[in-house]
């Protein structure tokens, strides 16, 4: 019998294991690949696929070279697609491609284990994009896998199939889930990331922006993606008060409308009693708008008012963020704003819309007040024949004109842009406000849920001695816009996403409830920032809970959780050897391997005694006796228990 | 008991010189019921210790000599017309003996060599729709030629998975070769040979192997070793469950030849390159084109006792 011990290196995976262990990869990495480029996509599809093949003909893996070959292929290709290897895209392509090729190579267990733990890492960068319930379901499942697969390996006897590993590892799972609550809970928390995000993570988030021309608004709108929910202190107050304010836009070029630079210095808020409360949840959107109710009454910490009351975080909001806000609703403010930004709202562009021009010089003709002015105009949109619709037809070049002389079939871009137009012509200060208007109320947990979709442009004009009021020209030729929602002013031809409609009672309330949890989610978990920690230590009776203190709770509540998985473990240690014969046998092999003697995996007792007896021939008697009693008590049939203890005090006996 | 088996043992020890391991095997083997195939080239005794296995158990003993146009009916027999009670009467053939020695098995067709070969797995023969049983025990010992031989048809591996066990010879080694060139010729002194024990001793003896106990222990690891065949990357193909049993019932006999009344591992370990080389081919003929032996030897190895 050769002294070779069974070895990490030497060991080959077998087929099951290759399986395991693609499957497990495969899994782990499906988000990505739905995200890779299709090219890369399919390779990571193909080598995987090879390794399944080879390892169900049992044939070798394939060699260095074309290993190597086909990593820097690999690498170039995603050098050529992404420009880069670093960020978060390019890194992990890179990272699912190399572990695709780490999978076709893996030969050993030493390897099959490495590629075990490496899945680990994987899984993680899923959140990179994604941190929602369903992932980290879907990223549980996963772990779970693995730790399946990786169990899986460790077994040298009888294979029992993979129902021990899996049922094994949901109790190492559930063992281990009082011990992530304690870190979860009490790990001093820190504000914002540890560490930043790779810059191109925030690419592709959806949401108003600093112009409008015609369609950016229509895009959105066709998005049922959560823009932000909102919590209120006391009532829910009615639809048609809900506008969100967003970016203003002053500046006009004919076509699109832009917000203007010179506004963006601080501003006081107004003053005065704010008449509702309550605190916004806003999902990142890579951009610095704060949204709140008209008027805002209060700021946001780390955020600035502009003259034109927009709230505007320091930096773009790129993880979700909490505030709270007070409005009051009906505010006008900016009475005493200066000639300069006055001019700022008059101003048009040359050679563009005669027509409208002209019309607003006969109104100004007919009507000196201001006031008289704006509601025959919101008349003439509401008595017109005006259309309000998600697919107008497209304009030229004196857009303004056409939509309100010709086509007259539009949404609120294209009110609120011929609105402006036609007041800065008829000389009433006047500029574009787009936000969100209304939401959907989630009676689950009676929060207002605001979409893309809610998305909306508004105006607002100035007159002397009040300052700046809002009005909605939209809500004029359509008042179900803004008092039921984008869903029941338009024609049901028009395209929405599913939700948005309130179709299908009972998916929508399903939809609802998700939602409900999600938000729950992301309260609790998302966003369990040192705030929410406090706060529930102060629950718990921790009131000033400093880091120092938290350590120590940390230290000792986790202290207590392993030792209660050990008291598990060792029970569950003794009841797996419950063959007494046998754990007494190994416990009389470890003191000769104490001794510099060990007894080889595949070594049989006899064998191992007989030169365990060459080598120690003081003690030879006593392993021969002890050995003869092993073998009759293991391999024959007549153990009775006390043979058994007589045998465990023998090896006791047996000094080392 | 197996004061007897030894002494058989010494006696076919003071034979063949040299191959006290593989001649032990070869009477395990017999003991388990087993057919046994002795594989090596031309000369080195195969034929004598076949032949003092029979003699030392006092059992009947036919030699067939297989040749390429060996038939059948050479090995079954024949029904031939008797002029006299007008009636075709069958004349048994060599095969209806306790030992068959089948020598160099791979020089006839495939066909005449599943005649034998069925004979084995039955312990019967039919012929001419008449099905008639062969005495017992029935033991046949085949010889072949390394299979690079001119001129031979391998048995494939269906029909080597029934033989028990398959052993090689090998050349003596000095000391053996030149008690051998000083001694009496072999021959003579096989013609000197006592039969130690009877036919039914010998199958008494073979029931009390199937009683030797086999533990739930020594299950594991045969499972284990088995198992271990039909998932690792370097075997074409798994042991068969007929390859399992043959393991225990080969340890069982190793067990009661010596003396014990239980299985050990080590009685496992001791049968098994005889058992499972001639059932183990390599993966991948290509590149690492192990020999069964060699395969035997890294199952020994790598697969840990529980």
């Amino acid at each position: 019998m050769a002294q070779r011990p069974i070895s990490l290196n030497s060991r080959p995976i077998i087929a099951r294991e290759a399986y395991g262990l693609a499957v497990g990869f495969l899994l782990a990495s499906a988000a990505h690949l739905l995200r890779l480029p299709l090219w890369l996509g399919a390779l990571i599809g193909v080598i995987v696929f090879w390794r399944i093949y080879l390892a169900h003909r049992k044939l070798p893996t394939p060699g260095k070279w074309l290993l190597g070959l086909l990593a820097f292929a690999a690498a170039a290709g995603i050098m050529i697609e992404y420009r880069t290897l670093l960020g978060r895209d390019a890194g992990v392509a890179l990272l699912v491609v190399m572990l695709a090729l780490k999978v076709l190579e893996t030969r050993t267990l030493r390897d099959g284990i490495l590629l075990g733990f490496l899945g680990f890492f994987l899984l993680v960068t899923n959140f990179l994009f994604s941190q929602t319930i369903t992932t980290a379901l879907y990223m549980l499942g996963c772990a779970w896998l693995l730790i399946v697969v990786l169990i899986g390996m460790q077994f040298t006897g009888t294979w029992p199939g993979w129902r021990q590993p899996a049922r094994r590892t949901t109790v190492l799972l559930l063992q281990a889930l009082p011990l992530m609550l304690v870190l979860f809970l009490l790990f001093p928390r820190i504000q914002g990331p540890l560490w930043g995000l790779p810059h191109d993570s925030h690419a592709g988030l959806s949401g108003l922006s600093d112009n409008m021309s015609p369609g950016s608004l229509n895009s959105l709108i066709l998005s049922d993606a959560v823009a932000f929910r909102a919590e209120f202190r006391d009532r829910i107050p009615e639809a048609r008060a809900l506008y969100w304010r967003g970016p203003v836009l002053w500046d006009y070029d004919g076509r699109t409308w832009t917000a203007a630079r010179f506004v963006f210095n601080a501003n006081e808020l107004p003053a005065g009693e704010p008449s509702i409360e309550y605190t916004v949840t806003l999902e990142p959107h890579n951009k610095r708008w704060l949204f709140a109710l008209e008027m805002p009454m209060q700021r946001p910490p780390r955020s600035v008012a502009t003259r034109d009351m927009q709230l505007l975080s320091t930096t773009p909001v790129r993880s979700r963020m909490r505030y709270n806000m007070s409005s009051q609703l009906e505010a006008a403010y900016g009475a005493d704003d200066s000639e300069t930004v006055l001019q700022r709202a008059l101003q048009l562009p040359d050679g563009f819309n005669p027509r409208t021009l002209q019309h607003a010089r006969e109104l100004r003709r007919k009507f000196n007040d201001d006031r008289q002015l704006v509601a025959a105009v919101l008349n003439d949109f509401r008595n017109q024949n005006f259309v309000y619709t998600l697919s107008p037809p497209l304009l030229g070049e004196h857009a303004v004109d056409e939509f309100l002389f010709d086509t007259r079939r539009g949404f609120c871009e294209h009110y609120a842009s011929a609105f402006t137009v036609l007041m800065r012509a008829a000389g009433i200060p006047a500029r574009v406000v787009t936000g969100y208007q209304g939401g959907q109320v989630n009676p689950v947990s009676d929060y207002i849920l605001i979409r893309q979709a809610d998305a909306h442009a508004w105006n607002e004009i100035w007159i002397s001695g009040t300052g700046w009021i809002r009005v909605d020209p939209t809500a004029a030729v359509s008042p179900a816009r803004v008092e039921r929602g984008i869903a029941s002013a338009l024609p049901r031809s028009d395209a929405l996403p599913m939700f948005v409609r309130g179709d299908f009672a009972f998916l929508q309330r399903m939809r609802l409830t998700w939602d409900s949890v999600t938000y729950t989610w992301n309260q609790w978990v998302l966003g369990y920032n040192p705030e929410r920690q406090r706060q529930f230590l102060a629950n718990i009776g921790f009131s000033d809970a400093t880091w120092q203190k938290l350590a120590v709770l940390l230290f000792v509540l986790a202290g207590l959780a392993v030792l209660a998985g050990a008291l598990l473990a060792f029970r569950d240690l003794r009841r797996s050897r419950n063959d007494a014969v046998r754990a007494a046998y190994e416990r009389f092999c470890r003191k000769l391997a104490r001794r510099g003697l060990p007894r080889h995996p595949a070594e049989g007792p006899v064998v191992y005694a007989r030169r365990a007896a060459q080598w120690r021939p003081d003690t030879a008697q006593e392993i021969t006796t002890i050995t003869e009693n092993y073998v009759a008590l293991r391999y024959g049939n007549s153990a009775t228990p006390q043979a058994v203890r007589q045998f465990q005090r023998s090896v006791s006996r047996f000094a080392s | 008991m197996h004061a007897q088996i030894n002494a058989i043992e010494d006696q076919i020890n003071g034979i063949i010189l040299g191959k006290t391991q593989q001649i032990r095997l070869a009477v395990a083997c017999l003991l388990a019921r087993g057919h046994l195939l002795i594989e090596d080239v031309p000369g080195v005794g195969k034929t004598t210790l076949a032949h003092a296995i029979a003699t030392c158990l006092g059992l009947k003993f036919q030699r067939i000599q297989f040749t390429s146009d060996l038939l059948p009916a050479d090995i079954l027999g024949v029904s031939v017309y008797n002029r006299d009670s007008a009636k075709f009467e069958f004349h048994p053939g060599p095969v209806f003996t306790n030992v068959v020695l089948a020598d160099e098995v791979n020089r006839a067709t495939p066909r005449a060599q599943s005649a034998l070969l069925e004979a084995m797995e039955e312990n019967q023969v039919t012929t001419e729709g008449e099905t008639r049983a062969l005495p017992q025990p029935f033991f046949v010992i085949a010889t072949q030629n390394p299979s690079h031989q001119i001129g031979t048809f391998p048995l494939p591996e269906s029909q080597l998975d029934r033989f028990l066990m398959r052993l090689e010879l090998g050349y003596p080694d000095a000391q053996a070769e030149r008690a051998l060139l000083n001694g009496t010729d072999r021959r003579a002194l096989l013609a000197g040979l006592k039969p130690h024990i009877g036919p039914d001793d010998l199958s008494r003896m073979q029931r009390e192997v199937q009683e030797v106990h086999a533990a739930p222990a020594l299950l594991d690891y045969l499972q284990a070793l088995l198992n271990y065949t039909r998932q690792a990357p370097e075997f074409a193909h798994g042991l068969s469950p007929r390859a399992g049993l043959a393991l225990l019932q080969g340890s069982r006999a190793w067990a009661y030849m010596d003396g014990r009344k239980l299985v050990l591992p080590e009685d496992l370990q001791a049968v098994m390159p005889s058992v499972v080389a001639h059932r183990l081919t390599a993966a991948g003929s290509g590149s690492s084109n192990a020999s069964g032996a060699m395969l035997a030897e890294q199952l020994l190895q790598q697969v840990a006792i529980p």
